[in-house]
């Protein structure tokens, strides 16, 4: 019985520390400290309860119970509708959104983070069943290094260029470079864009990045990263230095826009490249046969 | 569900010193004697309507809520 209590402990430990290092608060203001984080470390404790005991459950054996552990484990699945639903909701209160398609990105972590705090206390509590408890320092921390190498995904300065951009106007159209942003009519509107403005041209590397970049989810989760690091000048009910994304439709590459609390150009670049290539809206032209005829 | 009811995507005013270039529609017109009073005008409007101001190039602005 002893040893079942070492298997089942290790492995809980090994899960909850899996959980406790993929849980970052950053500047995506999510969660928040305190207590949603202590609804994810609650939440991923038991996952990893769950991981840990399925193996002494099938050694004992007791199939009865590793049955209820698969039922148990579909409860995960709310974690996901939790997230989506939380974060709608605050939507409504923001100056700049998220996007649905950044919302959907996130739940699905926090759904999938589960699962591998699963995997991490089912492995470790495998390997100290198998031969014994100081194996759990091996198992576990290769688990986790695992598990965070896996689940980084791309970033956008991967798959983009990102290069400053020179705010101009062409009438009353307001552009960086050559893509065209929006039409500004008041001249103080104007002066203020050209003094405080930021402009920035992000280059597709090829047609999935392109498509990518596309998409305007995609685009909606650059602008929320930018501002929620920089600022903007954007107030209720004054919506005109709104911070855009724009397409060059010719060419496929985007002119962002904006006009910072923080105007400083180089970390504007640096953060953009830093952006999460959202899984939602990652092009796959080049995946496809004909996409890849089609690109040369 | 959202709860907050507003005008998306539609012309709320028309602030103009040239008369001959708008009319009708249902929208309302504000009329003025030069480019100043205009832009005042228009500003004004845009700040109590939460709108943007956006220009046409033949002396009339429009004042749209996106």
């Amino acid at each position: 019985m002893d040893n079942y209590l070492i298997v089942i402990v290790c492995g809980i430990v090994a899960g909850f520390l899996a959980r406790w290092i993929t849980l970052r608060s950053d500047y995506r203001h999510y969660p928040t400290y305190p207590h949603g984080q202590l609804v994810h470390l609650a939440v991923g404790f038991i996952a990893a309860s769950l991981g840990a005991v399925a193996v002494p459950a099938i050694m004992k054996p007791d199939f009865v119970a590793v049955t209820f552990l698969v039922l148990a484990a579909q409860q995960f699945r709310d974690i996901r509708n939790m997230e989506r639903e939380t974060l709608t909701r605050l939507e409504e209160t923001k100056l700049i959104r998220r996007g649905t398609d950044y919302i959907e990105g996130i739940a699905r972590v926090f759904e999938a983070r589960n699962y591998l705090v699963i995997i991490t206390a089912l492995i470790t509590s495998l390997v100290v069943y198998r031969w014994g408890w100081p194996f759990a320092f091996i198992a576990g921390p290769i688990c986790i290094f695992l598990s965070t190498l896996l689940m980084s995904g791309q970033r956008l300065g991967d798959i983009a260029e990102v290069v400053p951009g020179k705010v101009h106007f062409q009438g009353s159209l307001l552009m960086v470079e050559d893509v065209i942003i929006m039409n500004v009519a008041l001249p103080q509107t104007k002066e203020k864009i050209l003094k405080e403005g930021m402009g920035v041209l992000i280059k597709p590397k090829n047609d999935d990045a392109r498509l990518t970049l596309d998409a305007p989810g995609q685009r909606q989760a650059i602008i929320h990263d930018v501002v929620s690091i920089l600022g903007s000048k954007v107030d209720i009910a004054e919506p005109d230095l709104m911070p855009l994304a724009r397409k060059q439709v010719d060419k496929g590459y985007l002119g962002l826009f904006i006009v910072a609390n923080e105007p400083d150009l180089d970390y504007l670049m640096e953060i953009i490249r830093k952006i999460p290539v959202l899984e939602s809206a990652r092009g796959t032209a080049l995946k496809s046969y004909f996409g890849r005829k089609a690109a040369d | 569900m959202n709860l907050d009811v507003s005008l998306k995507e539609a012309i709320l005013a028309v602030v103009t010193r040239n008369p001959a270039k708008v009319g009708g529609g249902g929208c309302p017109i504000f009329l003025a004697q030069d480019q100043e009073e205009m832009e005042k005008t228009a500003l004004l409007l845009a700040r109590i309507l939460g709108g943007i101001v956006h220009d046409l190039e033949n002396d009339v602005f429009i004042i749209v809520r996106h």
